[in-house]
């Protein structure tokens, strides 16, 4: 078995002395582990930092079997966060919550919008709203999909304001407007409309962080990731 | 199936070796040739050393060093510079800085670093009792020297976070070209890092 694909590096954790199981996102294998070999040289360790772009071929004699990668660097980003804090959150919280998709299953949209990410990490204007949509895409792909198409209770398609913590469903402010205090506010980037401010991309967090939750932390008895927190904190401060 | 050709003693003795850094099977049977070839001279006193350390060896409450004394050797060294703290990630680093006599102050031994994929979180890492130690006037400065990951260098910003509230200054290791590297052989990120945090020459 073998196939060649490009991929994001989500972790690497030793394997012996030398070696690596490295686990990486690709658009047709999806979240994939693999055994590098040398894994822990200096010539590999900056490579196999999360969030880095690479070229893999994957190797084994079964499609069951762990199999081992040959790396080759595309596009390292990852030592360009090193230095600021938000970004790095931001990066360590995107590769951790890969760790909710299921393994070898292709997410197409998840990688493309991962490398969007990614390669917008230098940019302090988009990524966080970026990030907001990705988690929102990961809810999407794994069936837990916020349907923000029309208002659940009216079905009018303008003036969604808030989200059904329920029903996952936009609520239009008129008919969200008595239970305004257990709904979920719905920032109208998501809705495709202007520019996100900082509260905006906050309320975005808390919305998909509720279902993330919900959905698929909670039912693994996992916690979402600290960075996470840490992410939300320092863009309250910001 | 092989023929055993050794008693149980001496297998186990090949098979504990062998779980050593650096050793495979062979290099294993190899060493314990050695021992068995030289057992009073480096046998007998090597398993008296290592029973020793096992009895004696215990992690520092004050720094989370290793080693027989608690507090251990290099906090009780009333030669080294009280005002600086050097923070590392494992006892191995704190042994590497030391071979380089990088610095003369006291260490922090994290015994770790955070990471989101782990699941390693502030409260598994020794970063409550760095808080307390730098509280303290004699304490001016902490230096952070993780690794330079991802995961190193967000338990960095994490720990500078956390210090805010004590008055040191607080300062990290330099990223950039290693001695002896070639640029061509760098990847960008260190070159670009390199570049960053050029300085007046």
């Amino acid at each position: 078995m073998e196939w060649r694909e490009e991929a994001v590096v989500l972790g690497a954790r030793r394997h012996g002395e030398t070696s690596a199981i490295v686990e990486v996102l690709t658009r047709d294998h999806g979240r994939h582990a693999g055994l590098v070999r040398s894994g822990r040289s200096k010539r590999m360790r900056p490579v196999l930092q999360q969030g880095n772009i690479v070229e893999v071929t994957w190797r084994a004699r079964l499609e069951e079997h762990l199999g081992s990668y040959t790396i080759e660097p595309v596009s390292l980003k990852s030592a360009l966060v090193m230095d600021e804090p938000v970004r790095l959150a931001g990066l360590t919280t995107m590769t951790a919550l890969c760790a909710l998709l299921p393994e070898r299953e292709p997410h197409p949209a998840i990688y493309d919008a991962t490398k969007l990410i990614i390669s917008n990490i230098e940019n302090d204007d988009i990524w966080p709203a970026l990030l907001v949509r990705w988690e929102a895409g990961l809810l999407d792909s794994l069936g837990f999909g916020i349907d923000l198409s029309c208002c659940a209770a009216t079905g009018q398609t303008s003036d969604l304001v808030y989200v059904s913590p329920k029903s996952s469903r936009a609520v239009s402010a008129v008919a969200g407007e008595p239970y305004k205090a257990r709904l979920l506010p719905l920032p109208a980037f998501l809705l495709g409309r202007g520019m996100a401010s900082t509260s905006d991309i906050v309320d975005g967090f808390a919305l998909t962080g509720y279902f993330l939750h919900r959905h698929l932390s909670a039912p693994r008895d996992i916690e979402l990731p600290d960075s996470r927190e840490r992410l939300i904190e320092y863009l309250k401060v910001k | 199936m092989s023929r055993r050709v050794t008693g149980t003693e001496i297998e186990r003795m090949i098979q504990l070796l062998a779980k050593l850094p650096g050793l495979g099977p062979r290099s294993a049977r190899r060493a314990a040739l050695y021992l068995i070839n030289n057992r009073e001279k480096i046998m007998a006193p090597l398993a008296s050393a290592l029973g020793d350390a096992y009895e004696k060896v215990s992690v520092c409450s004050t720094c989370g060093n290793v080693d027989t004394l608690n507090p251990c050797t290099l906090c009780q060294d009333a030669a080294r510079d009280q005002s600086i703290i050097c923070v590392v990630e494992e006892a191995g680093d704190l042994w590497a800085l030391e071979r380089a006599s990088a610095t003369s102050g006291l260490y922090h031994v994290l015994g770790g670093t955070l990471s989101a994929i782990e699941g390693i979180r502030p409260q598994d890492l020794n970063i409550k009792g760095l808080i307390e130690r730098a509280d303290v006037d004699t304490v001016n400065e902490v230096i952070i020297a993780v690794n330079a990951t991802i995961d190193g260098q967000t338990t960095a910003h994490y720990i500078t976070e956390q210090l805010k509230s004590c008055n040191v200054k607080v300062s990290r290791l330099a990223h950039g070209v290693p001695v002896g590297g070639e640029l061509d052989y760098l990847d960008e990120g260190t070159l670009a890092a390199a570049i960053k945090a050029r300085r007046p020459f």
